[in-house]
Formats: C-alpha cells, structure tokens, sequence
C-alpha cells in the first residue's frame, strides 16, 4: 500500500504496522500500515468516523492499540508512551487552548507543561510570538482573538519544546481562507525545516498542499501515495469537461444518466465522471437529445475529491452491501 | 516536578483571578455562612414567654417568679387565675411555658413539706422546650433553698461546673463544626469543577498529550485551591473570634496544620470526584452531596455521634469532619496539645493518604 521509496531511504519518523483498535464490537482502525518520512507533510483524509482522529490518538499515546503496532520518534506506541509525549506536538480537534489566558501565559503554560523554563521558555515564547504573528497582541486574552490567531497561538504551542513531529488533527476549522493561507504558510516552512507534520484534514484544498496523502474509510486506509500518482492512477477518459450555455440544467440532466458517476459545476464547465470511457458519447447524446447540446467536449482531470469517491465507491463495491 | 506542578498553579491562579466571581465565592461563601449560620443556628433560648398561674399569691411565690424573671431568660406575658385559658395561650403562641404556682405553696414551705411547682410547656418543639426546661430547674435549684426560709444544706448535692464553656452557649459549640463544614464543601467543589472544567472544554485531551504527569497536574491544581481554602478557614475563624466571642485557646500552628491535613482530604476528594462526572454540573452535584450531607449529618456538627443508631455511628467513622471538629474543639476551646487528639490527627492523615491514593489512581487511569 505504501508508497515506494526514493533510493536514499529516508529517515522514518513514524510508523504503523497493521495496527488497529477496537471499541466493544466496533473496529474503529482496522489493520492500518504507513510509514511518514522526516520533513514530510503527510495528510490524513476521511470524512467524521473514518478513523483518523483515532489513530492520531494512539500514536500520540493517548489511547493504547488493540492489535498491531506502531513507533512514533523511533518509540513505541504502547509501551514507550512518556518518550513519545516529550517529542510529539499535539495540536487536538477541540480547542487546545485557555481562553481566558492571555497569549503569554498561555505559551508560558504549555511550554512548562512541555518541561521548559526560565531562558529556554523565554526564548521559545518569543519565537511562537514571532511564528504565530503575534507579537502585538501577547497580553491579549485568548477569547478576544480572532479563530485564525487562536490557531497558529494552538500551533505555536504544540512547537515551543521544538517536537520532530507534530500531530494536528483538523487544525484549520472554522477559520477563513486567508488565515488558512497563512497557516499552511507556516506548517510548509515547519516541514522545509525538518520538522514531520501529520494532519487531518476533511478539505481538498488542504490535501493539495500535503506531500502525500492517506485516505480512511470506515476503519480501512484505502489509498496512500502523492497527488499526482492519486490523479494519475484514475482512469484515463472518464473524466469529462463540457461547456454548456445552460450548465445547472444540463448538470441536472445528466445526474439522472446511466453511467455518470459524478457532475459537478466547475465555473461554466460541467465537470462529469462517467464509470468508462465508452459512456462518453452516451453523455453527449443524453445531453443533444434533452437540447442541451455541450459547446465543448473536452478530456478533464480527475479532481482529488473524484478520485477519493471513486476509491471509496470500488472498496463499498467489493465489501459488498 | 516541582516546576511543572508550578507551572500549573500559576495557570490556575491566574484563572482563577480572572473568574473572579468563583474566587469571590470561595472567600465570601465561608463568611456569609458563618455569619447567617452562627446567628440563625444558635440552640440558645432567650426571652421565653412564662405564662403564671399563681394560687398561692404568697411572698414565696413572688419571690420564686421575681428569680425565675430576674434569671433573664424569661419574660411574664400574663398573670392567669386557673389553668383553664393556657390552652389558648400555647396555641396562639403567645405564651411558650406556663409556671402553676399551688395554693398550699407557701403553707407546705412554712410547714417544711416537700412541695412543688408545675411547669407547664409547648412541646411541639423539643428542642427548645427541653432547653426551657433545663432552665427552669436551674432557677428552681437556685431559688429552692433560700425561699425555705432556712439555711438548708442538703446533704448531698451535685454542683454542676460547666468548664471552657460556662454559659453553655451553642456558638461556642458549633463554630468549630461550622468551619468544617464551610472547608469541605469549598474544597471539595473546587478541585471537583476545576479538574472537570479542562474536560469540558477539551482542554485534558491536550494535557494528557504533554509530558505532564497525572501527579503534577494534580498537585498544581488542588495547591492554589489550598491556599485559598486556608485564607477563608483564617477569615472564618477571626471573625467567629470577634463576632461570637469564640476564644482560641489552643496553639494557632496546631490549628494550621490539623487545617491542612483535613483540607487535603477535602481536596483528594474533589479530584476523585472530577474522575467520576464529566460535566461540571454533575461534578457539583457529587461534591455537594457526598461532602455536605455527612459533614453535617454525620460529623457530631449538630447531631452528638454518641447518641445515634450503631449503624451510623459506624459510617460517622469515615467521615473526615469528624476527626476535624472533634480535634477543633479540642484546640480551639480547651487548648490541648496534640497528646489529647493524636489519634483523630491520625485519622485525618489516613483519611488523607487513602484518598489521594485513590484520586491519583483513577486519574492515571482515566484522564
């Protein structure tokens, strides 16, 4: 399932072998297996209840594995969790900070939290200040900031012990593009300086940014490789691009047509993902005989999401109903 | 070790600087209860409305009514011919006691027989009618020999002598109880919420992914919590000192430390408690009962230990407050050292030990 590897092996940083974990009957991660090389942006996709956020658990050492294994920092999950927490950043879906602590004292808390202190505390506050943008506003309480700030402060202190990896599960909920910019600004310069990052993340733009991405469904790691092998391993012809003058209408034409998979707007185009390459003039035919004939028929890229729901549809097809 | 449980009490403090209407409530509350506490529960009885029917209409019987309202806990209300009307009084509650002074009152003094008085009272309260009628006989004691006329020595005769509470008043008695009442229910709601705040709001999930151990979380939290309890046990005992005259006899550093010891208990119980609830409503609602109900049900506060049912004095056994206000009152009124009340001393280290053992346990597991 893994990607291959480049000739110079890389330094693994974390690593997971067939593991899993059960609650009661259900399997919430099912004999998962990666491997996260040093410096790398490694996304975790799926939607609510896929499993990420509950292998992000273990390997932070929060929740013990119920079958297989896994080592994060050259530890492992189950036995070495203490050496894992003072080398992980942990940055959690729910709001990890103190709202009614100021800036400062929220970085000297988990910076001591962190076992840091005195000059070695100091210097690392003022480097989070810096990072995060967030010099002018240190004594203001976290609760009068603005969701962008309050994210790269939560980034900032999951980094002031300097981890080589952090664990971000969703980081960037709720919080408006541009500060979405500035964050992966920030988590792209964190991965150039050799620190690993691990994110959740349920948005395709996101996962455009990581290195590679792995995909979760139902328990299961479906897919994992880069984006362009992603795209590249999708069908060739089964993605078409049309123009239409009457694009909601011809889209909600052909959502009724026998083979189309997907439709979806892109601008004017009608973005359409059939089952083969053969449905294409079916398509055009469906679309001409309901007079909405395509202005232009042209062979389109498979977008991250069509590959996603093509590869959860063919898992759900061989599982069975 | 000592760094990180630091780090943690200064974030709590400042926490709790900010949330100043908790801090306000864990100094304030402690007054407030001491003040409306020590003024509503006082056992004391005062100005009793004596209703008197007297036959005799004698000098000796004026003499017994003047030491009855001259003892100052009675005030007359009415002068009846018979018995008959007293019905009426006791229900309108205009009269709380009745004295029916007999016809041959004074014939039976003058003649050296052995006479009495009757001293009618409204029951429907027991508590203060047994105190009226505790009062009563002190007046009737009192007032017995000299209205014979005679210089009576009666051959044997019990002298009661009331020692480091003469007058037997009840503030003296019950501040120490109220104290540990006031602590536990404050320290135990306190660490309760603080603990359970942090996994209300998502918080613990980020701790528990630091180094920060289970123990230093837990000493950092409940320390600022001690520091507080103490100032407010301080303010408490001051002003019980100055508004109802309760004395310190004892050692002030043997007050302390017994304090401290009965407040880490308060305080283990608390954490114990936040690994039980996950909402600080349910928190608050364990803390209240689990340290209210026993402190003042089962502690000896209000309801003497010696007097209940077996069964309950065995369970009285595992509750702190007992310990605390039986070694209170041995400090605070009579001002004994620690070779009286070691044992309950211990008690309260064993109570202490056993529950932080526990909190700390659970916490490890379920934080």
């Amino acid at each position: 399932m893994s990607a291959a590897r480049p000739a110079a092996a890389p330094e693994i940083v974390v690593s997971a072998r067939e593991l899993s974990r059960r609650f009661g009957d259900f399997v919430a991660v099912d004999r998962v297996s990666f491997e996260v090389a040093r410096g790398e942006i490694f996304g975790f996709l799926g939607s609510n209840g896929a499993g990420k956020t509950t292998t992000i658990r273990i390997l932070c050492g929060l929740l013990e594995p119920t079958g297989g294994s896994a080592s994060v920092a050259g530890f492992d999950v189950a036995t070495q969790r203490s050496s894992i927490k003072t080398r992980i950043g942990y940055m959690s879906q729910r709001f990890s900070l103190y709202a009614d602590l100021s800036v400062d004292e929220n970085l000297r808390f988990w910076g001591g939290a962190y076992r840091l202190w005195g000059r070695e505390l100091e210097a690392r506050r003022r480097w989070a200040l810096q990072a995060a943008g967030l010099e002018a506003r240190r004594r203001a309480l976290v609760r009068d900031l603005p969701g962008g700030f309050r994210q790269r402060l939560a980034l900032g202190c999951a980094l002031l012990h300097e981890p080589p990896v952090v664990f971000l599960d969703e980081p960037t909920g709720g919080v408006d593009p541009e500060a979405r910019r500035r964050f992966w600004d920030l988590i792209d310069e964190l991965a150039a300086g050799g620190t690993t990052v691990f994110v959740t993340t349920h948005s395709m733009d996101e996962a455009e940014r990581c290195h590679r991405v792995a995909l979760m469904h139902a328990g299961r790691l479906l897919a994992l490789d880069t984006i362009r092998a992603l795209k590249a391993a999708f069908p060739a012809g089964c993605v078409l691009d049309l123009g239409s003058l009457q694009p909601v209408a011809a889209m909600t034409l052909l959502e009724g047509t026998p083979g189309v998979e997907d439709v979806a707007l892109f601008g004017d185009r009608v973005h359409v993902v059939v089952d083969s390459p053969q449905r294409a003039a079916g398509v055009v035919a469906a679309l001409a005989s309901g007079g909405l004939p395509p202005t232009a028929i042209e062979p389109g890229a498979p977008s991250l999401e069509d590959v996603f729901i093509k590869v959860i549809r063919d898992a759900d097809a061989r599982s069975g109903p | 070790m000592i760094r990180r449980v630091l780090a943690v009490t200064v974030k709590e403090l400042l926490q709790l600087r900010r949330d100043w209407r908790t801090a306000l409530a864990l100094l304030g509350m402690p007054v407030l209860l001491l003040m409306i506490y020590g003024y509503a529960l006082s056992f004391d009885v005062q100005d009793i409305r004596l209703a008197v029917v007297d036959s005799s209409r004698s000098a000796a019987s004026r003499q017994l009514l003047q030491a009855f309202l001259q003892s100052g806990y009675f005030v007359q209300v009415g002068a009846l011919d018979d018995t008959r009307p007293l019905d009426a009084l006791f229900d309108s509650g205009r009269a709380q006691a009745a004295l029916v002074i007999p016809r041959d009152f004074a014939a039976a003094l003058a003649a050296r027989r052995p006479t009495g008085v009757q001293f009618v009272l409204d029951g429907s309260d027991s508590q203060t009618a047994s105190t009226i009628l505790g009062y009563a006989r002190q007046v009737v004691a009192a007032a017995g020999p000299s209205l014979a006329g005679l210089e009576l020595e009666p051959r044997v005769a019990a002298r009661p002598l009331v020692w480091y509470n003469p007058n037997l008043e009840s503030s003296i008695f019950l501040v120490p109880g109220l104290l540990a009442f006031i602590l536990m229910v404050s320290s135990v709601i306190a660490t309760a919420l603080a603990v359970v705040r942090e996994k209300e709001r998502g918080t613990m999930e980020s701790l528990r992914a630091t180094p920060l151990l289970a123990i230093e979380l837990l000493f950092g939290k409940t320390l600022p919590y001690l520091l507080v309890a103490t100032v407010a046990a301080a303010t408490s005992l001051a002003l019980a000192w100055a508004l109802f005259d309760v004395p310190v006899r004892g050692e002030i550093g043997w007050l302390a430390a017994v304090t401290v010891l009965f407040l880490a208990g308060g305080l283990g119980w608390g954490v114990f408690i936040s690994t039980l609830a996950d909402t600080q409503q349910v928190a608050f609602q364990l803390g209240l009962l689990s340290s209210m109900l026993p402190t003042l049900l089962l502690s000896g506060f209000i309801f003497p230990i010696s007097s209940m049912p077996p069964a309950l004095q065995a369970i009285s056994h595992i509750v702190p407050a007992r310990y605390y206000i039986a070694t209170l009152r041995e400090i605070v009124l009579k001002g004994v050292g620690p070779e009286v009340w070691w044992n309950d001393a211990l008690a309260l280290v064993a109570y202490g030990a056993v529950v932080l053992l526990l909190a700390t346990a659970r916490t490890v597991r379920s934080l």
